[in-house]
């Protein structure tokens, strides 16, 4: 990154997405005793170690068994408990698609779907490891809230708000140490798009990880002149539909930014929005058909398509078909 | 509900394998051959055993609850359900037609009292059951939780997950039950895949077994439950293997496969019902 750039939003610490999950799961738990937490044995990679430490009692471990997890959560709604279950995004949707489906969705029980380690900042893991579909699966299931929170303390907050509302959620989060850009004290809104940066020749949809690179992005189209808005989809489903289309009447055109694959993703989401409401060009940043590989998450992002330079380019071009 | 004595209780059997013909008669689908093998598994439960009421909440606190995992004997559960006041008897007319509430398979997205899960893709009612059980030791809640599944359910790995936790974590305030009919949609479990012992499976994994070797004769039942009851509370799970004859109560459908999932023709309708009681009422 050129660091004579200008960026709206800035950090002087990174940290891990999951960890942001962990502490909130935390405070969740404190704040209502009917929180509960079930692992497949990934305690320490999705950091609930804290919850079960302090509430031992509401803490489940099921082993190496998503399938039976997440009938345990569905079941332990009933009788009045909020379960939140925690495993790698992989194991969190692909592998209990089914059981998601027809206990949790269909069934619609009050479960937290937590899912880590998603898309491919997972990183030197590979591609078994790198779920680039889950988005699409679980947005495809009715009743079910989708979310992928863009850095701690947007997942902290985001952990936080899920335990209050009501119905199935799917919480995306990752593996990698990541900028911390937005502020510790966030409202976080389930459905609510954040309007992070104000532009007028280009908007920006981007979710997860890569809300940090359309920042980045942001400065360097600004320092050729170019003036983008980024808007941060948290929320992949409900879309803030309103959000979105009141920002293309606007500027004229979009990028969608995300960690998963084209298909199926919010950029298709967003696709399906400007189609039916206010078409303008749109150009999609994600994986293209293709599963990931082993390496670092940076030296990922950049094969794969996924990083700040995509984003200005995909902006350029999207400006070129106005 | 009030406790009903034995030869009530058969009387009502009679009467909910009559709804159980008539409801898959009448739209040509569904599957009588294990309800009505489970037939007195379901009365015994709803009419004698559970500590239930019919008025029915989701959260169900300080009541027992039923699982359905095998969802496809969705006629035996929605008639006695209807038989104990959770809904009118008359709503039976509605099984699997368009805009009902008693779906192919049992569903809570229509909100029927009675069901607090969806179930139909086998495997996933113990892992429910379980969770559901844990709660009720979270909320200081003594009663207990049933669930019953298929023998041919027996082949999903998820069940075995699930035994596999029931086991670790002591839950003991749950009774399972198999309905152990050796018959699964393309024939014989011995044939389609051989469930081998399933007796010393079930205990090699941590769960206290029992058998009712009579699962069609009444007493045999509720002798069974309550031994399944007694049983509890002791730091294991439960588990009843409970000997069915799929299609009991109809001379020709019981004891095949054939009648897992086809419906009866008029004739057979009239043949079948001719050997049931009406003892309650039609609907």
């Amino acid at each position: 990154m050129d660091k004579t750039l200008d960026l709206k939003y800035t950090y002087t610490e990174k940290k891990d997405t999951r960890s942001g999950f962990g502490d909130g799961l935390l405070e969740a738990g404190r704040k209502n005793p009917n929180v509960v937490g079930l692992c497949a044995d990934l305690i320490g990679s999705l950091k609930m170690g804290a919850f079960q430490k302090e509430f031992p009692d509401r803490f489940f471990q099921v082993g190496i068994a998503e399938a039976n997890m997440i009938g345990l959560a569905a079941g332990m709604t009933i009788g009045g408990k909020i379960p939140f279950t925690g495993t790698f995004a992989n194991f969190s949707t692909g592998r209990v698609y089914d059981q998601i489906r027809q206990s949790v969705a269909y069934s619609d029980k009050n479960v937290k779907i937590c899912a880590s380690h998603a898309g491919l900042t997972l990183g030197e893991d590979g591609a078994t490891h790198q779920i680039l579909e889950d988005v699409g699966m679980m947005k495809m299931l009715p009743h079910m809230t989708v979310i992928n929170p863009c850095d701690y303390n947007q997942t902290k907050a985001a952990t936080m708000a899920i335990a209050e509302h009501e119905g199935p959620v799917y919480l995306r989060f990752g593996r990698p140490s990541w900028p911390i850009f937005t502020p510790a004290d966030q409202k976080f809104e389930i459905g609510k798009a954040w309007h992070m940066i104000d532009g007028t020749d280009v908007t920006i949809f981007a979710t997860g990880h890569l809300v940090w690179e359309a920042v980045v992005a942001e400065a360097m189209l600004r320092a050729e002149g170019i003036s983008a808005e980024v808007i941060n989809i948290h929320t992949i489903k409900p879309l803030d539909e309103a959000a979105i289309i009141a920002s293309v009447k606007k500027t004229g055109c979009a990028v969608s930014a995300e960690e998963h694959q084209l298909n199926g993703g919010l950029g298709d989401s967003i696709a399906q929005t400007l189609i039916r409401n206010n078409p303008a060009p749109l150009e999609y940043v994600g994986v293209n058909d293709s599963f990931g590989e082993s390496g670092t998450p940076t030296e990922l992002l950049e094969k794969y398509g996924l990083n700040a330079e995509n984003i200005v380019k995909a902006a350029k071009k999207a400006i070129a078909r106005k | 509900m009030e406790k009903q004595p034995l030869a009530q209780l058969t009387k009502i059997s009679s009467q909910v394998r009559r709804d159980i013909l008539r409801m898959v008669h009448a739209v040509q689908s569904g599957h009588p051959g294990a309800s009505l093998g489970c037939t007195e598994f379901f009365v015994a439960l709803y009419f004698n055993q559970m500590k239930h009421d019919s008025s029915f909440n989701m959260d169900g606190i300080g009541e027992d609850l039923f699982f359905l995992s095998n969802g496809h004997i969705s006629p035996v559960w929605y008639s006695v359900l209807a038989r104990s006041g959770y809904f009118s008897v008359e709503e039976l007319k509605t099984f699997r037609k368009l805009n009902s509430r008693l779906q192919g398979h049992p569903a809570t997205e229509e909100h029927l009292p009675g069901v607090r899960i969806a179930s139909g893709s086998l495997g996933q009612g113990l892992s429910a059951a379980l969770g559901a059980a844990q709660v009720k030791k979270l909320n200081q809640d003594d009663s207990f939780v049933y669930v019953l599944m298929g023998d041919g359910e027996q082949q999903e790995g998820q069940v075995w997950e699930a035994a596999m936790y029931g086991a670790h974590y002591g839950v003991d305030n749950l009774i399972a039950t198999i309905d152990f009919n050796r018959q699964q949609i393309d024939g014989p479990t011995k044939d389609v895949m051989d469930l081998k012992d399933l007796k010393a499976k079930w205990e090699a994994f941590g769960w206290e077994v029992i058998e009712t070797v009579e699962g069609n004769d009444m007493e045999a039942v509720l002798a069974g439950l309550e031994k399944a009851k007694s049983l509890a509370g002791k730091g294991k799970p439960v588990l009843n293997l409970l000997h069915t004859e799929m299609g009991y109560g109809v001379d020709f459908m019981v004891g095949t496969h054939k009648w897992h999932g086809i419906a009866p023709s008029d004739e057979q309708l009239a043949n079948a019902l001719g050997q049931l009681e009406e003892t309650l009422g039609d609907y």
